[in-house]
């Protein structure tokens, strides 16, 4: 093996074999991210777009302004926020689902399987739509049901307070399907006879699940904690068709801003530092995660 | 695999096939670009002008207006804009500044069937930057007053309020006759620009000074509209936030609010709603004038015809801009999609004449203004203004402050525009 690593000739097939996907990564990846990365010390915007003499390099202007910035801290508060409730609640909700579902007692897995992963696969935009109706003030089926505990009608969207709640329910509601068929996955790999030894030694159902489903499925939670963190710290959809961010920019999350400074405003050079800002933080977010559960599950 | 492979290639030579007939240009291929209905809409007229015009051809796109902005500026950026196109009036100081759009003072000097006198003089107004005619108006819109008559009439006004005293007046009239609390007088949306706007310009505010180049809304008279305007939402006038109307047209049908401030394509909608014995139970006036009884003025909206300045047959492409804006065609347009033709003579025609709904945008579309023609006036209005607006409804600010705040960050915004203009580099 270690000869054939040393032919050249080899060396320079597997290079060419490699060369049109390195080559469009190239293209289509590094370049636009260096291209950003430029971008976001200047003041790329409207003017600049066709007369690159308009284009002033303000060194890290961009990103002295992000610091003095409320919107862009109200945007990372507000994504934060997000990620930190929505983040472990989705977790959690789609581990019960699994556990549920892949208890022995439970009939008809397969249509519950079904019924819990439709919404993963609907439209977002369809499901905003119908959430809106669920979340009106005064017809929606939300205020409806708080009736009857006596609660007064909320305006989950207009109310700058209730807006981030309601686009977290309709988030954890809309995702917990997807981990959750992971978990099933990750379920189902645990072996039985773990289980039926620990039965022997006179464990309860707590310690079961404590001692051998929990870090029995540890890879599992590692994986799913870290796509479900990066997917919700780029939340994006949710809030620009059912809120636009509002009202008082309470679900203005950081993607939104960046989307809505770049793309609607055309603050080009803005919106890259934002990006960069963004992925710093989801790069750092990411090895805590790993050192974090390193050290939990060893 | 073999087969695979085969489809592959034929695949390829067919996709390379595709992209030469593009670039291999017919003689006289007119590209247009519309949004939704109205883009619809030409496809079906553009067929009386190729006969018209033997050997042409007008290819039509239908653009999102949602994503209509980004489209044409991604496109502008590309080198792929169409010979014509149809550009929100606000939108033309933004495309000027790219020299995106064609001057059109020439042409319209020599055209027979454009001249300026034949458009409301706030709406032509909207297509001039310094000098240059960028546009030409395609189809108008502006706000007025959208009210119940019977509840206008329960609350002892038999004729639609003329300023902004009588407005006030009878809101609190109609707010104290309902019974439900949910029921406002008017709808005053907190996530609109244009309400506060149009009554900062009623009241003489001019917005943005010095060139366009640093704020004023801490003027007297930007800070007197939105302390009247403020009344509304602090004596329950008017619902705070815009989720509680799903549908407005349904909210007026059943009483839950007197009145809106909108456009002329709420017209459709309101009589599809307003049906039965409430058919003639709702109207629609001019906005009401600040101090005196009158007229107040509104937005001059709209869309343009604009001409991209780069297009290889601009001949052609001008004759397209004559063809619909005549009168005939504009009256078509009408027809088919009740948006409002720029044409004065257009309106002359008995079916526009005989709408009482239309009448009062006639009456206000000789009372309306620009906004300021600047490029980062959209940015201004939806990102800074709505927001401390939003801020002063919900008193999270005094207005005092508020205002302070908005001219500091829109004399941020207008930063880049004050080097521009000190440094030259801007095209005058």
């Amino acid at each position: 093996m270690v000869e054939l690593m040393n032919n050249k000739n080899l060396k320079y097939s597997a290079m060419l074999f490699l060369s049109p996907a390195l080559l469009a990564i190239f293209a289509f990846f590094f370049l636009p991210v260096l291209a950003a990365f430029v971008m976001s010390f200047t003041d790329f915007d409207i003017y600049s777009l066709n007369h690159l003499w308009r284009v002033r390099f303000i060194g890290f202007e961009n990103y002295k302004k992000l610091l003095d910035d409320p919107v862009f801290w109200k945007s990372l508060f507000n994504t934060f926020y997000y990620v930190i409730i929505a983040g472990p609640l989705s977790v959690i909700v789609s581990l019960c689902a699994a556990l549920m579902l892949n208890s022995k007692l439970i009939k008809f897995k397969a249509i519950f399987r079904l019924t819990y992963f439709m919404p993963v696969v609907t439209t977002l935009v369809a499901v905003a739509i119908v959430w809106r109706f669920i979340y009106h003030p005064r017809f929606g089926l939300f205020n409806y049901l708080l009736g009857f505990l006596g609660i007064d009608p909320v305006d989950w969207l207009g109310d700058p307070d209730y807006a981030m709640p309601a686009i977290i329910i309709m988030t954890v509601w809309k995702n917990f399907g997807y981990n959750m068929i992971i978990f099933i996955a990750g379920l189902q790999n645990i072996p039985e006879y773990l289980y039926e030894a620990a039965i022997l030694d006179g464990a309860n159902k707590f310690q079961l699940f404590r001692n051998i489903t929990l870090p029995m499925l540890a890879p599992t939670m590692l994986f799913v904690g870290i796509v479900t963190m990066i997917g919700f710290f780029q939340i994006f959809t949710e809030p620009y068709v059912m809120t636009q961010g509002g009202p008082l920019d309470s679900t203005l999350s950081i993607v939104l801003y960046m989307y809505r400074e770049g793309f609607r405003w055309w603050n080009m050079g803005y919106s890259a530092s934002i990006a960069f800002v963004l992925f710093i933080i989801i790069f750092l977010g990411t090895i805590i995660q790993f050192k974090f559960q390193k050290r939990i599950f060893g | 695999m073999k087969k695979l492979l085969l489809l592959f290639v034929v695949f390829q030579t067919l996709i390379l096939l595709t992209a030469s007939c593009v670039t291999n240009k017919e003689a006289d291929v007119i590209r247009f670009w519309g949004m939704g209905v109205e883009g619809e809409a030409v496809g079906k007229l553009v067929a009386e002008f190729e006969k018209e015009n033997p050997g042409v051809k007008v290819k039509v796109q239908m653009i999102p207006w949602t994503a209509a902005q980004e489209k044409l500026i991604s496109a502008y950026a590309s080198g792929n804009l169409p010979d014509v196109f149809q550009l929100g009036n606000t939108w033309i100081p933004q495309f000027k500044e790219l020299d995106a759009l064609e001057k059109l003072n020439g042409y319209v000097l020599d055209s027979k069937t454009i001249s300026q006198d034949s458009y409301f003089p706030g709406i032509w107004e909207t297509n001039v930057i310094q000098d240059g005619i960028y546009g030409i108006p395609w189809y108008i819109d502006t706000r007025v007053l959208f009210y119940r008559v019977d509840d206008l009439q329960k609350a002892g006004y038999s004729s639609a309020p003329a300023s902004w005293k009588e407005l006030y007046e009878v809101a609190r009239k109609i707010k104290s006759i309902k019974s439900d609390k949910n029921k406002y007088p008017i709808f005053l949306p907190t996530n609109d620009w244009s309400v506060f706007v149009i009554f900062g310009m009623q009241a003489g505010a001019d917005l943005l000074t010095n060139d366009y180049t640093y704020g004023h809304f801490n003027s007297p008279e930007f800070k007197r509209a939105v302390n009247y305007l403020l009344k509304f939402y602090k004596n329950g006038l008017t619902p705070k936030g815009f989720t509680a109307f799903n549908n407005i047209y349904q909210a007026m049908a059943e009483g839950y609010i007197s009145m809106f401030i909108s456009g002329p394509w709420n017209i459709k909608e309101m009589k599809k709603w307003m049906k039965g014995n409430l058919k003639d139970k709702w109207m629609t006036s001019p906005l009401p004038a600040a101090d005196t009884n009158g007229i107040g003025v509104s937005l001059a909206g709209g869309s343009s015809i604009v001409m991209n300045s780069q297009s290889g047959n601009k001949h052609t492409a001008w004759k397209l801009i004559e063809f619909l804006s005549r009168p005939t065609i504009q009256l078509k347009f009408f027809r088919m999609v009740d948006d409002l033709p720029a044409r004065r003579e257009a309106w002359e025609s008995p079916e526009i004449k005989r709408d009482k709904f239309i009448k009062a945008f006639f009456k206000q579309l000789n009372h309306v203004k620009p906004v300021p023609k600047v490029p980062e006036w959209e940015r201004i209005a939806f990102s800074k203004i709505q927001k401390y607006m939003e801020y002063i409804v919900y008193e999270k600010m005094s207005v005092e402050t508020a205002l302070k705040k908005l001219d500091e960050e829109v004399n941020s915004v207008l930063e880049k525009r004050r080097w521009l203009i000190k440094h030259g580099r801007i095209n005058e």
